[in-house]
Order: C-alpha cells, then structure tokens, then sequence
C-alpha cells in the first residue's frame, strides 16, 4: 500500500534576502499564508520540479508540511517551518517585524 | 596586536575581489547553488533559517577598539544592530543581504578582519586562551603560536580540504580555558624539567555525535617542532581519515579506529622526513610575530580607590568578585565582561555596547579585548585603579552583570532561533533558567556551575562539557531536551553522562531547578561545586532528583 499523501507547501530561502519564501499561485511569496497547497503527490512534485528551476530567485526549495487553518489559509505544521513564518524567538526580527498581528 | 603584512593585505582583499565577482555571477545566474554553495562557505557565509549568517573570524579571540567598532559600525549598517560571538571566539551577524557581504568583507578588510575559513573542511580560526598574555599562572602566552598556525593554515593548499573541519585550539597555563581536549589538536605550552620551552599535544578531541576527549599523542614537543610535527599530523590524518561517512570523517574518529599507539608511529615516521623541509624560516617567522605581542607597560599605581569602593558599595564588591581574575601583574586584573544579562541572549552585543567595549578597552585596558568561547568578553589588562570607572561605564551601557562563571553564566548556541541545523531551540532555555534562578536570588548561593546548550547533536554549545548540560532534539513532533551531568571542559575534563529521558520545553526549566535544589540538600559545605557533589556521590542522586516518578515506581 503507498503512503497516504499529506498535504505539503513548498518553500525556499530568497536568493539575495535569504527570508523564507513560499510558493504561491503567481510565482514567490514572502508569507506562507500566500502559498498553494498541494493536495497530491504529483501536483507537488511538478511543482517542485519548477521551483528548482528558478535558481535566480530561489535556493533550496523542498516539500514540507502543511494544512488550512478554519479560515482556510495554508500554515506549515512542523515546528521548525512555524518558526521559518515568524523569526526568531529572541527578538522581534524577520517576518514577524512586518505582520500586522 | 599582530599587523596584517603587505602580504596578509593582498591575500585578503584578493579573495575579497574574487567573492565579490562570485555573488555577481551567482545573481546572474552565472553560477548554479551547487557551485556558489562551497564558495561562500569558504569566505564565511551560510544561508540560515531566516537569512544568509556571516561567520567572521576572530583569531584566537583577540581584538582591540578599532576592530570592535568596526563590528559595531557592520552590525548598524548591513545588520538589526547587534552581532552574536561564538564558542569559537567568532562573531556571527544574523541577517546580511547577499548582495551586501562583499561591501562587508571589505569594510572587514580595513581593520585586517576577514571570513576566510571560518567553514567547510579545513583548518578553522585557531583559538586560543582568553586570558592570554595575562593570566597569573601562564608559562607563555598562547597567541604567538595561535598566529603561527593561522599564517601557516590559511590558504594551506594541502589542507583545504580535508576530510572534515579541523580545530586547533592552544593554551600557555596549566588551567585550561580553552576546551583544548575539545578540539582536534590541542596545544599546551610547558616548561619541561630542563626549563625549555615546548608543547603538549593532544590530538583526537572532538564532541557532536561522538564526543570524545583529545588524547596525548606528545608528552613534550620542542618548540621548534610545532609546524612540522602538526603537518605531520595533518598529513597522516589526511591520508588515514575517512571519507566515506561524513560522521566518521574527523580525526578523532581516526585516532579511535586506529589507535593512539599507530597515530602516533605514524606521525613520527612523517614527521622524521617533514622536519628538515622547514629549515627555520617558520622560527625566524614566530619570533616577528613574538615581537607584536609584547606584553603592554605595566604602571605600578595606588589602588586605594578600587579597595575603597569595595568596602563601601556592595554592588561593586559582588561585580569584582565574580568578574575579576587574578592578573600575572599584581595591580592588575583581567576582567569579565558578561554578555549574559539576565533574559538575554547569551552572546549578544548591541553595536552601542560594543562601542563602549571599545571605549573602555582604550581607554583604561591597553587597548585590548578578548572574546571568551564562553560567550563573553574580556578586559585582559585593566589597572585595578581603574576598575572603578570601568565598572561606572559597563553599568551605563548595561554590561556589569555580576554573573561570571555561575548559573546564568551560561553557554547556548544560536539553535532552531537561527540554525538550519538545529532540531530544537537553544536560546529561551538560556533566557528562562538565567531568568528564573535571578527570581529565586539563588545564583550566589549555588556558585560555581556551568550550564551549556546546544540545539542539536553538532554540540557547537559544548553541552557535553557542561557540568548541566542540555542538548535539544526533536521527538515525536515537538522538542525535547536531554540532560547531560557531570562534563567539564578544563583540565579535568570530563564528557558529561545522559541522564535520562527528555523533557519537554515546558518542563526544562523545573528539571534543572529540581537538580539544583538537590544539589543544595546534597553538597557538604557550601564551597562544594555541584561538580564536585556530582563526583562525590555519582549520578544516582542526581537522577532521582530529575525523575521523582521512576524513582517512586521503582521503589
Ligand atoms: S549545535 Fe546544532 S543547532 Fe547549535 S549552532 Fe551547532 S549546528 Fe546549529
């Protein structure tokens, strides 16, 4: 039997910032909530498959894991994607600087 | 200080120009991640969590108030205002632009600093003592020796690349500051029977995932020896050294597989053949470098003012009992900056408080800093007498907490804050132990004790060394963080033993103050250090203290 397919987002660090971006459905966004989620295998591969070819904006794009929030925006589910939408705990730094929350 | 020869300057703002180039042709899409990727690792450069992190050396850990403003002057312009210094008396800047780390290396390059080799698998920043050059109990000062082997491994085309990264670290006293059995090779200059001068050398030290203490591989090595006989060692370990898996790569993997006895056959085999190919040049070499660390001119002065204070203002009194150290001069004293406020990150400098760093250090320290692998920064000369204006000016810039050496003195690496690697954060344990034991105005009352963290298995907070220590994994979808006790990073040093399961972030912080508490119930005299209780009774106690459910069950 092959594994279930869990939803998945896909992200990657901005070539000359080096922040976190997501794939979203017109090209790069800078907030997961912006990004597409992919609910099969095959659309997140292809998908993939793009984003490495964007070497110019994007470094080291992968597959991580993801689900809709009730209001049915998309958010990473493991820990360490969590702290790749905000920034560090330390200081108010990085994404978290610029969301109005 | 040493100076940047004509030589030195050239190499720098070469490599500079090169990288320079290499961030332009990876912008244009000149150049794949795959192959800018080693590039910018050799000049410093990693791509983190949430930006691109800049790693720049500082040679075994010394700079002056030029420099630090320098970093002060980086961190305003291309940073969020701060930098972060290391356990390999490094500084990271968290949040640089890609496009702006060539303006940076240069900028770098005006006070002779630079990235190179501060990554990938070749010789490191060499580190050294902290209290170089001024420690009471110092047979030499390490640095001279610490430069040699910059000079003589940077751009070394034998050893750029190894199997794996390689780390020196060198110490001139019998206490060790500087984790030497840590470390790849570890160098301890002694005065043997006949009163000449050479080196013990350790070999095969290293913690991550296999965490193992340097071992002997010299009793004594003349000092004109040191080059050829570490080329020897580098050799061997070049030829010898796995590179079939990255876990087994370093040397003291090595040293293990093979043994102590083989190694050393090894190296002396080489090193018979490699000793002539020197031929002096490397003495002639070090003793120009000597000349550029003589020690500052010593003033004898009064120093009633400094004992004065003392007596009258007890704040003061606890700053200079912990912070101060005991000086080869006896009007001077080595003081301890402490970038451990409490609720703050450990190793932390704002660009103002490293621009009164650099104040005081000209002002009234010879101008003259050090960066601990403890994460702090030091005033290896200050004049007692003048301890008391240093003190007034490290309170105004909020740098004179009274914190050196115990609890909330503590070592955490960047972890999952920053770290691409890291499986579980590092940093808010350090802030919430260091908070929580401030509330508990316990600090003083428990002493010495040395917690270190680390945020994954790579062990960069030293968390085996800890006499606590605390290392986050990731289990099961959440963090969780083992405790290690027992370890010590001096020269008795010791790797710590896993105590037992993991707790979780929320229960971290009440384990270590159950541990404590033990500790306190359990020392014999208040002048017994929790490492001293823990060698005397062993783990037992200690574990029943961090698992109180098992214990019952078990009963
Ligand atoms: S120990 Fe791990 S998490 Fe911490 S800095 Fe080193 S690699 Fe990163």
């Amino acid at each position: 039997m092959p594994q279930t397919f869990s939803p998945k987002l896909l992200t990657a660090n901005h070539l000359q910032r080096g922040d976190a971006i997501y794939w979203a459905a017109s090209g790069w966004a800078d907030t997961a909530a912006a990004a597409l989620l992919f609910d099969t295998e095959a659309s997140a591969t292809q998908a993939l498959l793009q984003a490495n070819a964007q070497a110019d904006i994007a470094v080291g794009p992968y597959l991580a894991d993801a689900a809709l929030a009730a209001d049915g925006t998309p958010y990473p589910t493991h820990f360490r994607e969590v702290f790749r939408t905000r920034g560090p705990s330390n200081y108010t730094h990085g994404k978290q600087e610029q969301a109005d929350v | 200080m040493y100076s940047y020869s004509d030589f030195d300057r050239n190499f720098v703002s070469r490599r500079n120009q090169q990288f320079r180039a290499q961030v332009a042709r990876r912008i244009e899409g000149a150049l794949t991640e795959d192959e800018f990727k080693p590039l910018r690792l050799m000049n410093g450069l990693y791509l983190q969590l949430h930006a691109y992190m800049l790693r720049i050396a500082i040679p075994y850990g010394t700079l002056n108030g030029v420099k630090m403003r320098k970093l002060a002057d980086i961190a305003d312009r291309w940073d969020k205002g701060y930098g972060h210094f290391t356990t390999r008396q490094n500084i990271q800047f968290n949040w640089p632009a890609l496009t702006d780390v060539p303006d940076i290396l240069d900028a770098l390059a005006e006070v002779d600093m630079h990235a190179i080799q501060t990554s990938g698998n070749c010789i490191r920043n060499v580190t050294a003592d902290h209290f170089a050059g001024a420690a009471a109990d110092e047979v030499m000062d390490p640095r001279p020796t610490a430069e040699l082997l910059r000079q003589w491994s940077t751009d070394h085309p034998e050893f750029a690349f190894l199997g794996r990264k390689f780390k020196f670290a060198v110490i001139g006293s019998e206490s060790d500051r500087a984790v030497l059995q840590a470390h790849d090779i570890g160098l301890q200059i002694i005065r043997n029977a006949g009163g000449d001068i050479g080196y013990r050398v350790f070999v095969g030290g290293g913690l991550g995932r296999t965490p193992m203490l340097g071992k002997e591989l010299r009793e004594f090595l003349p000092a004109a020896d040191l080059l050829p006989y570490v080329e020897s060692i580098l050799q061997v370990y070049n030829a010898l050294g796995r590179r079939d898996n990255k876990y087994k790569a370093r040397i003291k993997i090595t040293v293990h597989e093979n043994g102590i006895e083989e190694i050393r056959s090894k190296v002396e085999a080489r090193f018979a053949l490699q000793r002539a190919a020197f031929g002096g040049n490397d003495q002639r070499l070090l003793a120009d470098i000597q000349a550029s660390f003589a020690p500052p001119a010593f003033v004898s002065a009064p120093i009633d003012a400094f004992l004065a204070r003392q007596n009258s203002d007890p704040v003061f009194r606890s700053f200079t009992d912990t912070n101060l150290s005991a000086h080869r001069h006896p009007d001077y004293t080595i003081l301890t900056i402490s970038l451990k406020a409490h609720g703050q990150t450990p190793g932390d400098a704002t660009s103002a408080q490293m621009r009164a760093m650099a104040w005081v250090a000209e002002q009234y320290g010879h101008d003259e800093l050090r960066i601990s692998h403890e994460q702090n920064v030091i005033l290896p000369h200050v004049h007692k007498s003048d301890v008391p204006t240093v003190y007034d000016a490290l309170h105004k810039a909020g740098l004179a907490t009274a914190n050196i050496g115990l609890i909330s003195d503590i070592i955490a690496c960047p972890g999952m804050d920053y770290c691409a690697l890291a499986t579980a954060r590092s940093i808010p344990i350090a802030q919430q132990i260091a908070t929580r034991f401030d509330e508990l105005a316990l600090e003083h009352e428990i002493g010495a004790l040395k917690i270190k963290i680390s945020g994954c298995i790579n062990a960069c907070g030293h968390h085996h060394m800890g006499h606590i220590g605390i290392l986050g994994l990731e289990k099961r979808g959440v963090e969780s963080y083992q405790i290690t006790l027992g370890g010590d990073g001096t020269q008795t040093a010791s790797i710590g033993e896993r105590a037992g399961p993991g707790f979780a972030y929320d229960e971290i912080v009440s384990a270590v103050e159950r541990l404590i508490y033990a500790y306190l119930d359990l020392r014999n005299a208040p002048d017994e250090s929790f490492l001293a209780a823990y060698r005397r009774l062993g783990s037992t106690p200690f574990k029943a203290a961090l698992y109180p459910s098992v214990q019952i069950a078990a009963e």
